[in-house]
């Protein structure tokens, strides 16, 4: 088989788990009646990518010294953390139906000492991307070969102590460090643009070191070529990725819409939303 | 006791993480700028691949700790109380304690020994601060001996600990082979008519104002509470068993500090009343020391009249 038709169908094999990513992220957050779809739904191309194709795991060892780390610094849209972890197979798929309940591993937020395959508990934003800093200071000074990857959000840029972190990256030369950015434009009270302007986030992320690049995240194709483009590439520096999205991408009246950052859809909505995912197919 | 004139702890513990970073390579020191003032410069010439600085970026320097602490090493985040407890307070809660991961906090500057840098370098409310977040272990040990035994003590065990140093020398109390452990007082001195119960720069206050108390005719137990979480429960019961009434002494404002935890056992088991001797929730300011101590009333004279109130 050539090489393109190998890609070919890994492009539709990673659009196909997109799918699948979508449909779990809301059947969970229905079940729930509480959770985070927007940010969830803007990231699912990137995370189905990461997910299954390019992070070194093993769901079977979550705690493999050698694994792939990835740090949810957006840690509210944990449900496509958790639909990715059991699609998968970190936990048995059902689970997905206790998101947000007492005793479930599936906290609001993602919590690493109950639910396998999470590296680190996040949920106040800003935080997690000092601690993917740590985990790959940590790799450089062990020799291992492992890589950190972590999705910030854009209304999360405005946190200070991201700033930090990528100093603290550039510092040390991470280049086993790459940050994904959910450009969606849109944050909890209203647009960026409005509550806070971040400016150009890539040339901001430039500017202060990273090896930098601009992709469409939901193209499937795109996300795959930035990835090819930066394995094993020994830069000393790190990798940012500012992928632009569409927060609720994938369905129509969410797409762009505020209020839909942190609101479940009625069993109506539902209904639609899964009806213009699987109508995509 | 004769005591003599000693060394500040945050030497101690420049000495003790160097012993501890040459015995254990996954000890690291996580340091905000001020590597020389809290003494991590002989950790950073000796061991430069366990060191990282990531400048004046405390909140993200804890941050960093969690991380390398998920992949086993053991970081000591250093810095000053004040910063130590509130600049990067929220990310101790989120990112190590709430994960229960094996983070130290190793703060110099505690309480009123930075004196002459005045009230924005004193940190008097650490202690309270750090106490009330599930899964922290807060320690303030008294002298140069206690503070080398409490951070290998602090490194072997796993979990969150925030370690209060100073910044000025406080006299010698113990030996270099006396043993401590995490949550166990010190008793000192037994005695039947009262209990000092102290720790940090102004235990060796109480152990003057013990001698004082002496020659006046009272028979006094003396208390190094260096862990105020958690609290040593079985001391504070027999202390209300055995003496007629407690009076906490700290460098630490008396909200939520030594003299609180103490209080929320005694208010449990009754039986005793409790004085607390501290910082009169007021800001310090530039000045000599033993004013600023005198200036809240944390004076022999302040524990001597304690003392006569609660127990005639
Ligand atoms: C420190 C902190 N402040 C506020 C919040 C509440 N909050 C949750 S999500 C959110 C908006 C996040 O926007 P963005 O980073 O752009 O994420 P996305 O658009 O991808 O959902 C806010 C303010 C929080 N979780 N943490
Ligand atoms: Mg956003």
């Amino acid at each position: 088989m050539s090489d393109s038709s190998n890609e070919n169908r890994k492009i539709s094999f990673l659009t196909e788990k997109a799918r699948e990513l979508r449909t779990t992220i809301l059947t969970m957050i229905h079940t729930a009646q509480s959770g985070h779809p927007g940010g969830s739904l803007s990231a699912a191309d990137i995370m189905a990518v990461l997910y299954f194709d390019e992070l070194k795991i093993d769901p079977a060892n979550p705690g493999w010294e050698d694994r792939d780390r990835f740090v949810l610094s957006k840690g509210h849209v944990c449900p496509v953390l958790y639909s990715c972890l059991a699609l998968r197979g970190y936990f048995p798929y059902e689970t997905i139906h206790t998101l947000r309940k007492e005793g479930s591993i599936l906290q609001g937020h993602p919590d690493m000492k109950r639910c396998p395959g999470v590296d680190i508990s996040t949920g106040s934003l800003g935080q997690g991307l000092s601690t993917a800093v740590g985990m790959a200071i940590a790799g450089k000074r062990d020799g291992r070969d492992y890589r950190v990857f972590c999705l910030v959000g854009d209304g999360e840029s405005q946190e200070g102590q991201i700033w930090e972190a990528v100093q603290t990256a550039v510092k040390y030369q991470l280049d086993n460090l790459v940050i994904f950015v959910d450009n969606n434009r849109l944050q909890n009270d209203n647009t960026c643009d409005i509550v806070m302007p971040t400016g150009d986030l890539a040339k901001k992320f430039e500017a202060f070191g990273c090896e930098t690049s601009r992709i469409n995240g939901h193209s499937i194709t795109e996300i795959v070529k930035a990835l090819d483009s930066i394995r094993g590439k020994k830069v000393q520096k790190p990798f940012c990725i500012v992928a632009n999205t569409v927060k609720g991408q994938g369905v129509s009246f969410m797409e762009n819409v505020v209020a839909w950052h942190g609101m479940a859809p009625n069993d109506a909505q539902f209904a639609q939303a899964l009806a213009e995912i699987e109508g995509g197919r | 006791m004769e005591l003599k004139k000693g060394l500040p702890t945050r030497d101690a513990y420049g000495e003790a993480i160097v012993e501890l970073g040459l015995a254990n390579p996954n000890i690291y020191v996580v340091d905000c700028d001020i590597g020389k003032s809290c003494k991590t410069v002989e950790f950073i010439k000796q061991l430069p691949d366990q060191h990282i600085n990531v400048g004046i970026a405390e909140q993200n320097g804890c941050g960093v700790a969690a991380g390398l602490a998920t992949c086993g090493k053991i970081p000591f985040v250093t810095t000053y109380a004040v910063f130590g407890s509130m600049r990067m307070l929220e990310q101790i809660r989120q990112e190590v304690c709430y994960p229960n991961l094996n983070v130290k906090i190793a703060c110099s500057h505690g309480g009123f020994t930075p004196a002459n840098d005045g009230a924005s370098h004193q940190g008097i409310e650490d202690l309270g601060l750090l106490r009330t977040i599930p899964n922290m272990t807060v320690i303030a040990p008294a002298d140069f001996a206690s503070t080398k035994k409490l951070v290998k003590a602090a490194a072997e065990y796993y979990g969150p600990v925030y370690l209060r140093f100073t910044r000025d020398a406080v006299p010698f109390i113990y030996e270099a082979d006396e043993t401590f452990e995490i949550g166990k007082a010190k008793m000192l001195y037994d005695g039947k008519d009262i209990t000092l119960i102290s720790n940090g720069d102004v235990l060796s206050l109480c152990v003057r104002a013990r001698e004082e108390l002496e020659k006046l005719g009272y028979s006094v137990r003396l208390l190094d509470m260096h862990t105020i979480k958690p609290i040593d429960r079985e001391a504070i019961e027999s202390a209300i068993a055995d003496t007629r009434g407690i009076v906490t002494v700290e460098d630490h404002t008396i909200l939520n500090g030594l003299g609180s935890a103490v209080s929320d056992i005694v208010a449990e088991v009754g039986g005793c009343r409790v004085r607390r001797i501290g910082i009169q929730d007021q800001f310090g300011e530039s000045a000599p020391y033993e004013r600023l101590l005198a200036k809240n009333g944390i004076t022999l004279e302040g524990i001597v009249k304690a003392v006569k109130e609660l127990v005639g």
